[in-house]
């Protein structure tokens, strides 16, 4: 089940296997196909996504980052938060504009928090309701923190609140 | 001390009912134990030997007399009617029901607390000096970077599922009463040659079974880019830390692994990114806005000399003796810091009642206590008494069960849990504890041999933090018979070191005779009222095994 920005979706691209022949249209390949055949498959002229393990930071990429409209960060287990950084990464230093997807071992109770980091987009291995997809972006109102999603943190909030108060009330 | 707002209060009741909701699936059986795991942990709860154990988190150490009587009322109305003070500063529950941990962390909520992050591998309940604002040569009130710590790091995006649990301590004097280098960050709050006050930070440190203390990784970091600098040094770590072996994954192996300057270079690196960005800063408004919550109280003028407080301590035997060890110097005159024992003899370390924590509240309030703090050596604080009113505050403590007079003492010991409640222990820790209290239970023996640290951990997990312990004591299992090593030389204080394994361990009577051969050593090579530690250090191991294993 896809959820983009929020929505449950279909999946545009068409994953497909490394020497499997490639169909016409989006299609998604691993690292490892894309980096052996790298300018055909941007030579193709419909839109490429690249899958990256936990394990590969999505500098590797490099310059053909700009060329890709997809990036999945699969994730082999849940308890593995290195794709947080990845995504995070994409979009900031690398500056990095089209789909970051999240895939593989993901919790429903982790998306919000990956949406935080630049994440747009979920591969969630079970089908879930559109209510607890829902909930799960919306459970939890606030944030304490800044990140990607430049969301107002309850700094700010205050700030908004309380805009001649810069002590705290006795 | 720190007062939610209404977005606070907000954050976490949307939170417990965040768990309410997690809590159903699981009861329904929609969510399996292996998925609803990670969701309670980071709620604070886990599954021990015999029942749920909920870790509610004390921030900083500091509580209200109100947020103290709460504490009481609920481990009475959900639990057992006692709770158990930790070495992180934070109090457990044994014995909670799943159903009820919903409702407990609601009313938690009406009183500003929360289990968020007391477990899972996430940053931790932020640990400070129990003596803040009330030590003489304190440069500023650490609380109020643990404060800004805490919001930054409540259900951080990007650093909820790290490696590994990650622990940060904040101290702002030169005498450490909160062990800091054993933490994964330690900052101490500093000031340059310009006057200016700023974080020397250290990283990498922790107990358990590859013992490491902290290497400083910031000489002088300026005030405002903290957290740029934190987050420079999680993320290094969230992406490079090892998440193959559990054993191997907390932030201090990889520090050993890639070297101190290879961390630094890395951490620079990525602060110098998050700087340019600029979201990070702390500005000064903001640290105005959080240290105003922890003002000290109006403190009135008072001589220093208090005659009705000497004049009780030349006629009460009993009041003195408890003076001589449990008060502390104020940084201002006519005040005193007092430490209230949770270490009766014979009793479980750190473990207080309903009745105590709401007689303790009732204290505060009648001699007007706004604060109490928890130590890490399992034991409670009031930080900022009138020395005129010692006398009242021990008579009140006394009928509590609450005067015990041995703070730092033989008989002030450390002690996790263990075998009795945890099922990553590999042997009992308090039966030991106990038995050890026992033994030096003569007050006079207690004082002739002065400051001593024992410190019990039932498992290599080191909760217990016996590798910091003048005597520590690492409970093992040796083909299913608990067995007991003994360590000597460590400490958590500002000398911090590791204390080493002195040989063979003992079984559980053995083990209570070692300890007291090991301290008759000690009195036989002291010299000039020199601590133990100071003797173990200046003789080095070899007289006390030579004693201990002779046959």
């Amino acid at each position: 089940m896809l959820v983009k920005n929020g929505k449950i979706v279909e999946d545009a691209f068409t994953a497909v296997a490394d020497g499997d022949p490639l169909p016409d249209g989006a299609v998604l390949v691993s690292l490892k196909r894309f980096q052996a055949e790298s300018p055909a498959l941007l030579a193709r002229g419909a839109p490429l996504g690249v899958r990256l393990e936990s394990a590969d930071t999505p500098e590797i990429l490099g310059e053909d980052l700009r060329s890709l409209a997809l990036v999945v960060l699969h994730v082999n287990h849940f308890r593995d938060g290195r794709a947080f950084s990845w995504a995070r990464l994409l979009r900031t230093r690398l500056g990095y504009r089209g789909e970051v997807r999240i895939s593989g071992h993901v919790l429903l109770d982790q998306i919000a928090f990956y949406a935080r980091v630049g994440a747009d987009a979920f591969e969630l291995p079970l089908n879930q309701p559109a209510e607890a997809v829902r909930a799960a972006f919306t459970e939890i109102s606030n944030v304490y923190q800044p990140s990607v999603d430049g969301r107002p943190t309850i700094r700010d909030l205050r700030a908004a609140r309380f805009p001649k108060t810069t002590l705290a009330p006795s | 001390m720190y007062r939610y707002d209404e977005f606070d209060f907000q954050f976490v009741r949307e939170r417990a009912e965040q768990f309410r909701g997690q809590v159903a699936r699981r009861l329904a059986g929609e969510l399996t134990e292996e998925e609803f795991k990670p969701l309670r942990l980071m709620n604070g709860l886990y599954l021990q030997l015999h029942s749920y154990m909920l870790r509610i988190a004390i921030p900083y150490g500091t509580l209200s007399a109100r947020q103290l009587r709460k504490l009481g009322d609920i481990a009475r109305r959900y639990d057992r009617g006692y709770g158990h003070f930790t070495t992180r500063q934070n109090l457990q529950l044994h014995w909670s029901q799943l159903p009820d941990v919903p409702d407990i962390l609601l009313e938690l909520a009406d009183v500003e607390m929360n289990c968020i992050q007391t477990s899972g591998n996430n940053v931790r309940n932020i640990s400070a000096d129990p003596f803040a604002g009330a030590a003489a040569g304190e440069l500023e009130d650490p609380r109020v970077l643990c404060e800004i710590l805490r919001q930054w790091s409540t259900l951080h995006p990007e650093f909820s599922f790290l490696p590994r649990k990650f622990k940060i301590c904040v101290i702002g004097t030169e005498e450490d009463r909160a062990a800091l280098l054993i933490h994964d960050i330690a900052i101490k709050i500093i000031r340059n040659e310009k006057g200016e006050t700023g974080y020397r930070v250290y990283v990498g440190g922790g107990l358990g079974r590859t013992p490491y203390l902290a290497e400083e990784i910031g000489a002088f970091i300026d005030k405002h880019d903290i957290l740029s600098f934190l987050e420079a040094t999680m993320r290094v770590y969230n992406e490079a830390g090892r998440r193959d072996n559990i054993h191997k994954a907390r932030v201090k192996i990889l520090v050993h692994q890639i070297g101190i300057p290879e961390m630094r270079r890395r951490v620079e690196e990525e602060f110098s990114e998050i700087r340019k960005q600029g979201t990070l800063e702390v500005p000064v408004h903001e640290m105005v806005r959080i240290a105003a919550y922890f003002a000290p109280p109006a403190f009135e003028k008072l001589a220093d000399e208090c005659p009705s407080y000497e004049q009780h301590l030349r006629e009460n035997h009993d009041f003195a003796q408890w003076a001589k060890t449990n008060v502390h110097p104020h940084k201002m005159p006519g005040y005193a810091i007092v430490t209230i024992s949770l270490k009766p003899i014979g009793k479980t370390p750190g473990d207080c009642s309903s009745e105590q924590m709401e007689g303790l509240a009732d204290a505060m309030d009648a001699l007007g206590q706004q604060e109490v703090r928890v130590t890490h050596e399992q034991n409670l604080v009031l930080p900022h008494m009138r020395k005129a009113d010692l006398y009242a505050l021990w008579q009140k403590l006394v009928p509590l069960e609450l005067a015990t007079p041995n703070c730092g003492l033989v008989t002030d010991i450390i002690a996790c849990p263990g075998l009795d409640y945890c099922d990553l222990a590999n042997a009992r820790s308090i039966p030991i504890a106990q038995a050890i209290a026992k033994r030096f239970s003569d007050l006079d023996r207690q004082h002739d041999l002065g400051e001593l640290k024992i410190k019990i951990s039932g498992c290599i997990n080191a909760c217990g933090h016996h590798h910091v312990g003048h005597i520590g004591i690492l409970g093992v299992d040796r083909k299913g018979v608990e067995n007991y090593q003994i360590l000597l030389g460590g400490s958590g204080a500002e000398d911090a070191t590791l204390g080493e394994i002195l040989g063979p361990g003992f079984d559980q009577q053995g083990i209570v005779d070692a300890v007291e051969n090991v301290i008759g050593t000690y009195t036989t090579l002291r010299q000039n009222g020199e601590r133990f530690l100071d003797t173990y250090r200046r003789v080095g191991p070899h007289p006390f095994k030579e004693r201990l294993y002779a046959r």
